[in-house]
């Protein structure tokens, strides 16, 4: 070993050794350039993609709903700006600590706020975690932006129903469409956030009326801040509704209900078209359009009166006497009766074992068809019914559009039931007993409707047994064309019922107001024709009628149709608890159809021009 | 052609090749420097303008280090060597903070950073260590230069600054492999080793989840990436990779212009370049790093004396180890210290001082022939 080597040698042994410098430097280098052709070259496309969603941000430009107008261009449904809260989770950096900020900062519900982050979609796509923020909170959030990373307030157009509770059952409400409903295909446009209708018009029309959103893609630096707009693909606005309510008579009929129970149809006969459709007690469209908390969503839910029913077109009830008119047309049409012929009513009827009795203790005595409508005379009925059967009862009965959906455009519309042998082998898998047609007869026992469908029902009969689908759209105003396009009445059905058969009928129902049980639907503006009902509630009961608690007492009914000679309206009352149709429901019927009558004369003069002017709307957002 | 050359005050073409080398990379760097901070308001000077001051500054170090005969020059390592260290001792203390650590020492509007300036006279001490004392046992092959290189070690990582305390390693170790080892085989056995220890590095590093690796960085350097879980080094190779084969053009790099990539002028320059000018670009700056070591490796190869060729291969092995590791760790091969892209990285310090070290290099070239005294 060389220990003392001299410098020459040193010199020489250190200058060989660069070589192996030279070989491990060109080494190294040549892996440098691998690594960066592989980042470059075969990863590039995925880096630059990267790249470009590191600098572009989404943001959603939510469509204005369409506007829903009554059939005098009445606004019922508009929007108003509101700011919503929207969380970019690409730029949050601690999702707990920023939870923590909104909730010191505005008192948000840290639980809500973690579940809407926590919804499934597209990563890039900014999460609304609020609405409808006041003043106060949005300038908040401004204030402190710089503290929230990833946090963007913006201006959107917000549901507003302008006369609050009134027609809220047939508006409905809107709502985020939830994460069940992002599922179905029809959402499929849709995104977390989105506001759908969630009952109602606003439900049914839905696809109509919520229009497209846009988006705008943003450029932003590391911290969130925008740089300039990149694209913007602009919403688009829903169209407009004209509903065939008449929104003065829908007050009208709302206020007659008052805080009772109960629902009120009235539809113009010759086209279908529902004039009203009150539903009491009812809800706040402008509540239940925000964001409830699970408390008070409970609440809602949970209320004795069932707000969120709507009674018309969803309340099932027995029809109880009104069920005679088409019991009447059954009989006569099936040969059954003739005009004159007669039944003797002592008050009660046979059957078997059992009495069934008549609402008036004694009897009638001999009544023939008019008479036993005009006096609602229940042995008749009895009688009658009796002799058709059940199956021959239900086959009228579905010609007159019992037990099936009337059509409206309602969602969740309900059907009732008409009974029958099928029926109940169906539904309970036992026979049909003959002591259940009696009951049956006079609208009791199995038989139940619902008012919408009774109204359609007296309406058929007011317009000589054509039945038009009720509905509740007249003409939709479509956004891209500035086109109102009117939708066509739709005809139903048409009874197999002779015109002198339903005549006949149409007449007693006019001596049921001028000389029956319903003398105080009387009107000296109009004549009126109509039935009474009464539904039983409870099976057994003893004493006068004050003496029942409330929620056991029988239901009032009155259906009806204006002017006699020539019907225009056709209304249904349904007044929940409130005993005696001729005391409880003809009344009221009795003021919706006069009232009708009035603004229809009025509306000749005055009602199209406050139409037209009132339609462009221009306060609102679009 | 070199030997052609005598010691003369004319600049040969060597020297024009190697200055134009020197430039061009400095111009790179200027050019990439201007792009990602050209739209950065803010009081004073912009960064590329500044930068032009260091490399003003920087040629002066550098005719300053080629006017003395590096003989004389290496006689005051140790002077110098004492200054340093009294230096960053004065930078524990008074030094001005950034990033959580205490590196620099403001000089009016500027801040001068010791450790940097370390890097340099750690070449001089132990080039002229190794070529005067007598190299005899391990005691005075490796203990004693260790011994010398340590107190510098300790204070610059006490700042901490682990990027300039590796580079100091990184400067003792190659001396070491290039002289103080004897035997040929250690030699070439450690040297290889040393160049293949990045990749043994990324093999072991890369099968570490992201949480020991963070952990382990946040044990050996708390300070460098607060809170960025990876942040840095995710951005940087999403920078370098966006740029695919010719990039997105100047001031197109998103990354940095955005500010998604952060020091975009400083550690992670490469980044910003590699986003605005692709693998072509890249390669481009590879070549020409290549072609300036490999002038130099001529430098060393050629010097006549052995404290020549020391401190040539000293300035070599500090610079391919910068290069090496910045480009490594922006790549995302390496975790990420603080080690700046020689004569492309913004910054005071680290201009002056490479080029002052690049001096150096030409001066052992240029009094190659001259006489011994």
């Amino acid at each position: 070993m060389a220990l003392t080597g001299s410098f020459d040698s040193d010199l020489g042994e250190l200058q060989r050794r660069l070589v192996l410098l030279r070989i491990g430097l060109l080494l190294v280098v040549a892996l440098l350039a691998l690594r960066l052709w592989h980042l470059q070259i075969r990863e590039g496309p995925y880096y630059r993609d990267l790249s470009e969603n590191n600098r572009t941000r989404s943001v959603i430009l939510e469509p204005a709903r369409g506007l829903i107008y009554d059939r005098n261009g009445v606004l019922l449904a508009n929007n108003v700006p509101s700011f919503s809260l929207y969380i970019s989770l690409e730029d949050v950096k601690d999702r707990e600590v920023l939870v923590d900020q909104l909730t010191q900062l505005i008192g948000l519900d840290p639980a809500l706020v973690r579940k809407k982050l926590a919804v499934r979609g597209a990563k890039q796509l900014p999460r609304k975690v609020k609405d409808r923020l006041t003043l106060k909170e949005a300038t908040l959030i401004e204030s402190h932006r710089l503290d929230l990373p990833g946090v963007m307030i913006q201006v959107e157009s917000q549901r507003n129903y302008p006369s609050g509770t009134t027609a809220a059952h047939v508006l409905g409400y809107v709502g985020e469409v939830s994460a069940e409903q992002l599922e179905k295909p029809e959402f499929a446009e849709l995104h977390q956030g989105s506001i759908v209708g969630q009952y109602g018009v606003e439900k049914y029309f839905d696809r109509v009326v919520r229009g497209l959103a846009g988006q705008k893609s943003v450029e932003v630096d590391a911290l969130g801040h925008e740089k300039r707009t990149v694209v913007v693909d602009q919403p688009k606005a829903g169209d407009d509704l004209y509903l065939t309510i008449d929104a003065r008579l829908q007050k009208v009929a709302e206020e007659l209900l008052g805080q009772e129970s109960g629902a009120i149809v009235a539809l113009d006969p010759t086209t279908g078209d529902i004039l009203a459709m009150a539903s009491r007690p009812a809800f706040d469209p402008n509540v239940l359009s925000r964001e409830l908390t699970a408390k008070q969503w409970v609440e809602i839910v949970q209320d004795e009166g069932r707000p969120l029913n709507n009674r018309a077109s969803q309340g099932q009830y027995p029809p109880g006497s009104t069920f005679k008119v088409m019991m009447a047309a059954a009989a006569l049409e099936s040969n059954t009766v003739t005009p004159s012929s007669t039944v003797h009513c002592n008050g009660g009827y046979q059957f078997g074992r059992r009495l069934y009795h008549d609402w008036k203790a004694g009897g009638h005595g001999s009544v023939d068809l008019r008479q036993a409508l005009i006096h609602s005379c229940d042995v008749y009925f009895y009688t009658i019914g009796q002799r058709m059967g059940i199956d021959t009862i239900a086959s009228f009965g579905r010609q007159f559009g019992l037990g099936e959906e009337t059509g409206v455009e309602l969602p969740s519309e309900r059907v009732g039931i008409l009974p029958s042998t099928a029926w109940k082998q169906k539904a309970k898998n036992e026979p049909w007993l003959p002591g259940e047609t009696i009951s049956a007869s006079i609208g009791q026992g199995y038989v139940t409707v619902t008012p919408l469908q009774m109204a359609s029902l007296i309406g058929t009969v007011a317009n000589d047994g054509v039945t038009y689908r009720p509905r509740l759209v007249q003409s939709i105003m479509d956004r891209d064309t500035s086109q109102l396009q009117e939708l066509p009445a739709v005809e139903k059905n048409r009874l197999k019922v002779k015109p002198e058969h339903l005549r006949l009928i149409r007449e007693a129902l006019a001596g049921v107001v001028t000389e029956g049980t319903a003398t105080r639907a009387k009107s000296a503006l109009v004549s009126i024709a109509g039935k009474t009902g009464t539904a039983q509630t409870a099976a057994l009961r003893t004493g006068p009628e004050k003496d029942i608690p409330k929620k056991l007492r029988d239901h009032a009914w009155f259906v009806a149709f204006a002017p006699v000679d020539s019907p225009k309206i056709a209304v249904a009352v349904l007044a929940e608890n409130m005993g005696h149709g001729g005391s409880a429901a003809a009344p009221l019927a009795k003021e919706v159809i006069e009232t009708y009558v009035k603004l229809t004369q009025h509306a000749s003069t005055t009602g199209r021009q406050a139409a037209a002017a009132s339609r462009p709307g221009n306060m609102d957002i679009r | 052609m070199i030997d052609r050359v005598m010691d003369s005050r004319e600049f040969d073409n060597f020297d024009v090749r190697f200055l134009g080398l020197v430039f061009l990379i400095l111009g790179v760097g200027v050019l990439s420097i201007y792009s990602v901070t050209h739209d950065q308001g803010g009081s004073g000077l912009p960064f590329f303008a500044k930068q032009l001051v260091w490399i003003f500054l920087g040629t002066i170090a550098f005719f300053i280090m080629l006017m003395w005969d590096y003989h004389r020059i290496a006689r005051l390592a140790y002077p110098a060597y004492a200054v340093i260290l009294l230096l960053l001792a004065f930078v524990l203390f008074e030094g001005k903070t950034s990033r959580g650590a205490q590196r620099w020492i403001p000089i009016g509007p500027f801040a001068f950073q010791p450790s940097e300036f370390a890097k340099l006279v750690l070449i001089l001490v132990l080039a002229h260590y190794y070529s005067k004392a007598p190299r005899v046992g391990w005691l005075q092959r490796v203990v004693i230069p260790g011994l010398l290189m340590l107190p510098g070690l300790l204070l610059i990582l006490k700042q901490p600054d682990l990027g300039s305390g590796l580079s100091f390693l990184a400067v003792y170790a190659a001396m070491l492999l290039m002289v103080g080892m004897r035997s040929q085989a250690m030699g070439v056995i450690l040297l290889f080793s040393l160049m293949l220890f990045p990749f043994a590095w990324e093999m072991m590093w890369g099968s570490l989840h992201d949480y020991q690796r963070q952990r382990i960085m946040a044990f050996v350097d708390p300070d460098y990436d607060p809170g960025g879980k990876g942040y840095h080094a995710l951005q940087s190779r999403i920078a370098i990779g966006a740029g695919e084969l010719t990039g997105k053009g100047l001031y197109g790099g998103t990354q940095s212009q955005l500010k998604f990539l952060p020091e975009g002028h400083t550690d992670f320059v490469f980044s910003v370049f590699a986003e605005e000018w692709g693998f072509l670009g890249v390669l481009a700056v590879l070549i020409l790093f290549v072609a300036l070591i490999w002038l130099s490796l001529e430098i060393a190869a050629r010097a006549k004396d052995e404290l020549g060729a020391l401190l040539a291969v000293g300035v070599i092995c500090m610079l391919c180890f910068c290069v090496v590791v910045n480009i490594g760790m922006t790549a995302g091969m390496f975790p990420i210290v603080g080690i700046p892209l020689p004569l492309m990285s913004y910054g005071g310090s680290a201009t002056i001082m490479t080029m002052a070290s690049l001096g150096l290099l030409l001066n052992v070239k240029r009094r190659r022939l001259s006489l011994f005294y």
